[in-house]
């Protein structure tokens, strides 16, 4: 494993990516990192100035579920939780620092016998509602298809079991509707795109075949750790050295061409599509998964008789829409830095670990060039 | 209505602007406005209070006893003053079983005579059930200063100690704690740091023990103040390997997670070899590690910068708001 | 988006519950989205579900890649020469 972070191996891939860079008419190549994972990792190991002085700038995509969902859902939940008597609502720790004009669910004062309660997995949203059989248990779960199927797996157990005190507040997305949404707006100039791992473990390779078929774009699957990006971008720089779009498999030892079938049976089985409103990008069709009727009694939605209405809602400036189309970078949002800062953040990509605007601020280092040597 | 939520007391931006505009505000005095672990009185006086408020009481390598002696001895440590008295305050909640306040109190009784300080004043206090939980403690410690740290003395070319393996305090309580469905063999680093006591003497310019925002926050603290760049070596990191497991896992970055017994010392240039040796001589520093230096380049002055293991850089930032499990 | 962890598949209780390793950290596991996992394979462990059996021949394949990306590195003369 750590050959995956090895100074020396990554020195060998940065020069080797500059080598086939300079063979190339117009730099820097640009590439959309469509995961924010990807995002994080990049500015941890402090990737991105390396790479830009190997000819190849680095976008940010829409890859981070906390950041794209609207705020009108966690201001349904901050309402939730302050307004009723007794009710657990669980969330992963990513969804609790989120500003909107109620607050955060971090700064907000629950109702009385009220909690926001830190889930690791959503298996444990559903181990709270059977040890707290007076409380509702609502699970605030978001996610794209990587966490989708635990999700889901929580709601049919709850169903199975027949626990009457559980509900899923749901904001489920799915990632290939976007990529098209993006490249047809013509908004941004992209060369390529780094294709997210764990999400294709669970879709497989071929959903993203429509951007090289369609669009001419190159793409490549790849990991998370250093190597695997710069192994996946030199592999892009190949296929656009040949003229050949393509989506390649650099993730192997993970991903399989189709997927993982019993995660999609899943999602299959206890969820549908619908059209759903992206943080910065708008209404996409069929880009979100909602509860099957069947299970609609399960739907916090429904069952608290939530009404959620996205719309495009943010504070006056904040560019988080244009930076999760990877139309601008951070730093050229007016607010960047300023106003909006990790401890004071104006938009959702300030919050998220892996929000393109935290990554750029807390790792990317914009100081003068450094000597690498 | 404002109300305090739990937010307040994370240590993030909330706590640090609570702080500024309320506290130095309303009590103003030289002495406060230095916002140090340990206000520098006349008649070489360091004085220092923590409070001590912990779920779980008892936990793999320590319990809230230990913590509220060594929590407060060590940060008078930092400050250069040995420590030597001890005020305790007790809030205990109707309901507490004796035999658990008896264990509580022998543990300290321990642990003072560890970090060698008496427990020389205290207050005791009940509440109602459901008022508090268990129990509350407050500490307040009183020192000699016996050395005169100061990062104005601090120049290019000095070193950074760090005196052990990080995290494992925060991790062990969260472990002990059964959330998230984690077990490791992990045990609190909660220690007296008296064992760094002679090395004021030999070398050591500025120490801070790592408490709640880790390592990160406590350079930060320290480069925001200095007209040079401090570098930092990740690979120089020392690091348990369950500790790197379970922050993979949760997604953590073990740089802001808090230890109880672990400090940063800037040794001289030259002394800092001779100081390392010496701090790993002991038990409680057998893990110590230089991993950086004050530098001129690269960066500018006052940032701190991170050299990553796979060799690019990056600016590091001090702890925002409590560190939480993510998915993503 | 989502962070996944490499672990060693350490215990196989009922339902499809049990627990992997990563590092001498264990963490409860459930097993369901994933076909014939036994003792020793590797996972991707995500929320508390893994998501994906580790192919050990691909990774071994990757990894052997990247220590000759290292050797390349070695034959390079400017790199010599700072050495």
């Amino acid at each position: 494993m750590k050959e995956l972070r090895d100074r020396e191996v990554i020195h060998s891939l940065l020069k080797t990516i500059a080598q086939k860079t300079a063979a190339l008419p117009t730099l820097p190549i640009r590439l959309m990192e469509v995961c924010g994972t990807h995002t994080m990792s990049i500015h941890r190991h402090g990737l991105r100035p390396l790479l830009l002085e190997a000819g190849v700038e680095m976008l940010s995509g829409p890859g981070c579920p906390v950041c794209i969902t609207p705020d009108a859902y966690h201001e349904a939940a901050i309402k939730l939780v302050s307004s009723t008597p007794n009710i657990i609502l669980a969330t992963f720790g990513d969804m609790t620092r989120v500003p909107t004009r109620l607050g955060s669910l971090q700064t907000v004062v629950p109702a009385s016998g009220s909690e926001v309660k830190i889930v690791y997995s959503p298996a444990e949203s559903v181990t709270l509602a059977k040890a707290n059989p007076e409380k509702e248990v609502i699970f605030f779960g978001v996610g794209f298809e990587t966490t989708i199927p635990g999700i889901a797996l929580a709601v049919r157990q709850a169903w199975q079991e027949k626990i009457t005190n559980y509900s899923l507040l749901s904001a489920l997305w799915v990632i290939p509707p976007p990529l098209r949404a993006i490249v047809a707006s013509r908004d941004v100039n992209l060369d390529g795109f780094l294709y997210p791992g764990h999400v294709s473990a669970i879709i497989g390779v071929k959903p993203y075949q429509f951007l090289a078929e369609e669009y001419g774009l190159p793409g490549a699957v790849t990991g998370f750790e250093p190597a695997d990006i710069l192994l996946a971008i030199a592999a892009i720089l190949d296929l656009i050295q040949k003229g050949q779009p393509a989506v390649l498999n650099e993730y192997r030892r993970v991903v399989r061409p189709e997927g993982n079938p019993l995660a999609l049976k899943i999602m299959a089985e206890m969820l549908e599509e619908k059209d759903a409103f992206w943080r910065g990008l708008g209404y996409i069709p069929r880009s979100g998964l909602q509860l099957k009727e069947k299970y609609q009694h399960l739907d916090a939605e429904k069952k608290f008789s939530l009404k959620i209405a996205p719309e495009e809602t943010h504070f006056a400036g904040c560019r988080c829409g244009d930076v999760l189309k990877g139309k601008i970078l951070p730093p050229e949002c007016p607010l960047f830095g300023r106003t909006c800062q990790p401890d004071s953040p104006r938009g959702p990509c300030m919050v998220s670990f892996e929000g393109a605007c935290l990554a750029f601020y807390k790792y990317g280092y914009t100081g003068e060039k450094i000597s690498f040597s | 209505m404002k109300k305090i939520s739990l937010e307040l007391g994370s240590g993030g931006k909330l706590m640090r602007d609570f702080i500024t505009q309320e506290i130095l505000q309303t009590f103003r005095n030289s002495y406060l406005e230095e916002l140090a672990d340990a206000a520098l009185l006349p008649a070489n006086i360091a004085l220092t209070t923590d409070s001590y408020v912990v779920d779980p009481l008892f936990f793999p390598g320590g319990d809230i006893g230990t913590l509220c002696v060594n929590g407060t001895v060590n940060d008078l440590i930092v400050s250069g003053a040995k420590p030597q008295f001890l005020a305790l305050s007790l809030i205990l909640e109707e309901g507490l079983e004796w035999t658990l306040l008896k264990k509580i109190l022998k543990s300290i009784k321990k642990a003072a005579d560890e970090a060698e300080v008496l427990i020389t004043t205290g207050d005791t206090k009940v509440v109602r059930q459901g008022q508090g939980d268990k129990i509350y403690i407050t500490t307040a410690g009183v020192g000699e200063i016996i050395a005169q740290p100061s990062w104005e003395k601090i120049k290019p070319g000095d070193k950074i100690i760090v005196t052990g393996t990080l995290g494992e305090h925060s991790l062990a309580i969260m472990l002990a704690r059964g959330e998230f469905g984690l077990e490791a063999e992990i045990q609190s680093d909660c220690a007296p740091l008296n064992y760094l006591l002679p090395c004021w003497q030999e070398g050591a310019l500025w120490m801070r023990d790592i408490t709640r925002g880790g390592l990160a926050s406590v350079l930060h603290e320290l480069a925001e103040r200095l007209p040079y760049p401090v570098i930092v070596n990740e690979a120089a990191i020392p690091l348990s390997p369950p500790v790197q497991g379970a922050c993979e896992f949760l997604g953590i970055d073990p740089l802001y997670l808090a230890c109880e017994g672990r400090a940063v010392v800037v040794a001289e240039k030259n002394k800092a070899e001779k100081l390392l040796h010496r701090i790993k001589q002991h038990s409680l520093g057998q893990t110590a590690a230089l991993i950086g230096e004050v530098a001129t380049s690269p960066g500018r002055p006052g940032e701190l910068l991170l050299h990553t293991l796979s060799g690019g850089w990056r600016l590091l930032e001090p702890l925002t708001s409590e560190l939480l499990p993510r998915i993503c | 988006m989502c962070l996944g962890i490499p672990a060693k598949v350490i215990e196989l209780a009922g339902h499809n519950r049990g627990k992997a390793d990563y590092l001498g950290t264990k963490i409860q596991v459930d097993f369901s989205l994933l076909e014939n996992v036994n003792l020793n394979d590797w996972v991707i462990v995500h929320a508390g579900f893994a998501i994906a059996k580790l192919n050990e021949e691909e990774a071994a394949e990757t990894f052997e890649l990247l220590r000759e990306y290292a050797r390349f590195l070695e034959t390079l003369p400017s790199e010599k020469e700072k050495k």
